[in-house]
């Protein structure tokens, strides 16, 4: 091969990219990362970390009011919008110096600026990078694309960033606003519904699909509907968006709901309805790169149909989860640095969680996909109600439901809502990456008095053990 | 003879190893199977069984000891009322030759080969009994083998072992895929593949073979066959057969065999419960004696019927025997005229075969499968005189002809076979 500038050069400096990045520096790569606007992409500036901290502050409200529950009679206190994104924002970009420090340890070269691929004859690959100033180009052995996804729009509606707001304005809203609708009722919609609610905005959910959070499994999802109209949020499922009208300082939207359609005013509108994969611009119309339905189509190994092109995260096919980024990164450098024995991303071994409150993380099929499969199933159901801990935090709604095939003892599926199952749920994970059966997970001590008691008693539930319930 | 007990491998890589513990001394008596000692590498511990019985007769390294050579002679066994002799110690010269033996096994591999190229054969047992040192432990204990629980559990129920399972996962932990993937036919036997090479060829089973398979297999396994064997005097029949060939003029010519199969019907007339066969709910008693004859024609044999012998002569039987047979051979035969029949023959005469056991025609009941004709001696009125005899061997289907009926049926034939006029009856 001739000589080329790099290794690796990885387009995207997400939670894919600069882990692949990194990783590949630690196998002796030489290696550049190219990204246009934030190190850490997304993720950690406008997605998982920032709207942690806001659902931070929006428990500690939630808390507040609640404190004379703990004896405490606390009086005077003052919210300002303005304050809690600030915090907001300065753990995004406390994060994201760490990433540019974390790339400079590893020697990782990185260019501010837009990459994307030029056909040349031979098999290195060439990356333009259009800077501020100028446009560069580089050569590498091997490129990753993992340029993410942004969010989606209708056709009928965009987001202008005033009364229809994307992710990145319902993330520093100027003012609270008295109202607001959120359509989509994914884990963003969820999120964004659960923050607003409790700093004390009306708002409504309105999902197209016949429940909220439509990919949990429907024991989870209809607790989480439960908690939320009893905190007063309106949830409109099988309702479809029909159009939003934008006046000055509100916007009425037209929903139909089984054929009924209904107007409801309010003062924003996020649109959470998905993502749409950053595909353009990146030269992929020139190379031997299939798309299907808007996402990269790679092998198991992450490669397109190009030789030495690869594609991770976002742009590829779902779950489009940060974690499964950084794992698709790591796993096709590790194979483009020749390690044996590599296993595939196994797709039903990949958490999700979501963080509203209350919160929401499961990991493998839910019950209906299992049945689907014409599985023989033990299931377990195991209600926070009963776990000493959660009464003790004064937080005891929620469930954990496990599934098991009945005749294996293989864990198929585990699935929580109530406090703190987005920290339980790698006990799950664990579990089944080692592939434990219920055996293990019974005779599994677990620690007194903690929430994960919850995870055993589940497990001897759906083997008729329970102790506690 | 004396046996040395060698240093095990405990797993395949394993060189050298340490005697941590005797569990016997000299002068044991030991049985096959008995613990001797403990033997630990920097991996794992492993005990030691004698694989024969015997007494310790010598112990060559001291508890403790550290990096023995994997194969070197740990112990002596003897056998009971043996004496340790000088000779019987492994000396350095005797070392010697054991290894050089040893290589050129390993070296070819093929050690059945090497056996004729060796003339020590002494040495020759004891080099293959180094190369498999595993035979001193239980077997569960060699290796330890990393599984996941759930590959374990599907496993089990899929009663795959283990140990032929190459797993996937970290240090080739046995994981579900793994498991899932398996398939016995892929196994790789080292040794079979070793001793087979490449010294076979495979033929496609024809559809004729197929059927022959079928139909014997649900005889043996679903008839109850016993077996009864009688030895006829042909002498007079040959006299016979002799004499009608005399006056054909070329025209015919009797065989044995057709008399055999006009015996045979004279015989179930006399005998009709030997014509019969089983139909789980019903028992049929033929009133037609239809004889189905094995003809072998390539690849395989097909039993055409000699229809309603009893109403036929030999040269009748004759002609249809010559034209059925000529058919066979052909691949001409129609279904009738084979598929049926009430009782079966074999001959193997021909081959010089003495006597053979027959496997049932199902659904019949019985089948006759005659030997060749050979001079014998034989004792008549106490003197020995010299006869032409014939073994004939009868298959039963218990669940139709019971032990007498079968006897009575041979009794009747072998008196025909030997008073060929009683036929003309």
């Amino acid at each position: 091969m001739t000589d080329v500038d790099y290794d690796l050069i990885v387009i995207g400096g997400g939670p894919g990219g600069y882990v692949a990045a990194i990783r590949a520096s630690q196998l002796g790569m030489s290696v550049a990362l190219v990204e246009d606007k934030h190190l850490g992409g997304i993720c950690l500036n406008w997605g998982c970390i920032p709207t942690k901290a806001l659902l931070r502050a929006s428990e500690i409200r939630h808390m507040l009011d609640n404190v004379d529950e703990f004896g405490f009679t606390v009086s005077g206190i003052k919210m300002d919008i303005n304050n809690i994104t600030k915090r907001s924002r300065k753990v995004a970009s406390q994060l994201s110096s760490g990433i540019s420090h974390l790339l400079k340890k590893n020697k990782i070269k990185v260019f501010e600026g837009f990459g994307s691929l030029v056909k040349v004859s031979s098999n290195v690959k060439k990356i333009r990078i259009k800077t501020k100033e100028n446009n560069i180009e580089k050569t590498a052995k091997n490129v990753i694309l993992a340029t993410g996804a942004r969010s989606r729009n209708l056709p009928f509606v965009s987001s202008d960033g005033v009364n229809i707001w994307d992710y990145k304005t319902a993330m520093t809203p100027p003012k609270l606003p008295s109202s607001l609708i959120i359509v989509g009722s994914g884990a963003i919609g969820m999120e964004f519904a659960s923050f607003y609610n409790d700093l004390g905005v009306d708002t409504t959910i309105v999902e197209a699909l016949p429940s909220i959070l439509p990919n949990e499994d429907t024991d989870i999802s209809k607790i989480v509907k439960l908690n939320f109209e009893k905190r007063g949020i309106k949830i409109k499922t099988s309702s479809a968006l029909k159009s939003v009208t934008t006046k000055e300082n509100s916007v009425s939207a037209e929903i139909i709901t089984n054929e009924k359609v209904e107007t409801i005013n309010s003062e924003k509108l996020i649109l959470a309805i998905g993502i749409i994969a950053n595909t353009e611009k990146l030269g992929l119309e020139d190379f031997n790169i299939k798309i299907d339905k808007g996402h990269i189509v790679t092998n198991e190994f992450l490669e397109t149909d190009e030789k030495g092109v690869y594609a991770i995260g976002d742009i590829t096919d779902g779950p489009w989860l940060a974690h499964k980024a950084s794992h698709e990164g790591v796993l096709c450098v590790e194979k483009i640095a020749g390690h044996q024995n590599l296993k595939p991303i196994d797709k039903t071994s990949i958490p999700g969680c979501t963080y509203c409150r209350p919160q929401v993380a499961s990991i493998g099929m839910t019950e209906t996909q299992a049945r689907s499969k014409n599985l023989n199933l033990k299931i377990g159901k195991f209600p926070f109600i009963g776990n000493g801990k959660a009464i003790a935090l004064g937080d005891s709604e929620g469930l954990i439901k496990t599934i098991f095939n009945k005749d294996t003892g293989e864990l198929i599926g585990a699935h929580m809502v109530g406090p703190e199952v987005t920290e339980l749920i790698q006990g799950f994970s664990i579990a089944k990456k080692l592939e434990t059966t219920e055996h293990e997970l019974m005779h599994t001590i677990f620690p007194h008095p903690t929430l994960s008691e919850g995870i055993h008693e589940s497990v001897l539930d759906a083997y008729n053990q329970a102790i506690h319930y | 003879m004396s046996v040395d007990i060698l240093m095990p491998a405990l797993s395949p890589t394993m060189e050298e190893g340490t005697l941590s513990k005797w569990l016997v001394k000299e002068g044991d008596k030991v049985e096959s199977g008995d613990l001797i000692a403990e033997i630990e590498t920097d991996k794992a511990t492993m005990e030691v069984e004698a694989i024969e019985d015997g007494i310790i007769g010598k112990i060559l390294v001291s508890e403790g000891q550290e990096s023995i050579k994997v194969n070197s002679p740990i112990a002596i066994l003897l056998s009971e009322g043996e004496n340790l002799s000088e000779n019987t110690i492994s000396t350095d010269s005797n070392n010697e030759i054991k290894k050089e033996v040893q290589k050129e096994v390993q070296k070819n591999k093929e050690n059945v080969v090497q056996i004729n190229d060796i003339k020590n054969n002494d040495e020759i047992l004891k080099s293959i009994s180094e190369n498999t040192t595993k035979s001193y432990f239980k077997s569960d204990k060699l290796e330890r083998i990393f599984v996941s629980p759930l590959a374990k559990r599907i496993a089990k129920q899929r009663d795959i072992p283990l140990n032929l399972i190459k797993g996937s996962g970290p240090h080739g932990r046995i994981l579900k895929i793994d498991v899932d993937n398996f398939d016995i036919k892929k196994i790789e036997y080292p040794s079979l593949n070793n001793l087979e090479s490449n010294n076979f060829e495979i033929v496609k089973n024809s559809a004729m073979r197929k059927t022959i398979a079928e139909r014997l297999v649900k005889s043996k396994n679903e008839a109850p066959h016993f077996y009864l064997s009688l030895d006829c005097n042909i002498d007079e029949l040959l006299k016979v057969r002799k004499a009608i060939n005399s006056k054909s003029n070329d025209e015919y010519k009797i065989s044995v065999n057709d008399m055999i199969i006009k015996a045979s019907s004279v015989a179930l007339l006399k005998v009709p419960k030997a014509n019969a066969s089983w139909e789980n709910e019903n028992t049929k008693y033929f009133n037609n004696t239809d004889i189905s004859v094995a003809v072998a024609i390539e690849g395989g044999l097909i039993t055409p019927i000699v229809k309603n012998v009893q109403s036929k002569g030999l040269l009748e039987i004759s002609n249809d025997m010559i034209n059925l047979a000529s058919k066979a051979k052909d691949g001409k035969l129609q279904p009738d005229e084979y598929i049926g029949g009430s009782f079966s023959i074999s001959n193997l005469g021909m081959y010089g075969i003495k006597e053979f056991s027959a496997v049932i025609n199902p659904p019949q009941g019985c089948i006759l499968a005659v030997g060749s004709g050979e001079k014998r001696p034989i004792v008549i009125n106490n003197e020995i005189s010299v006869a032409t005899i014939m073994t004939v061997t009868l298959s039963c289907d218990h669940r139709v002809v019971d032990g007498a009926v079968g006897a009575e049926f041979l009794s009747e034939f072998k008196n025909l076979i030997e008073n060929p006029s009683l036929m003309l009856l």
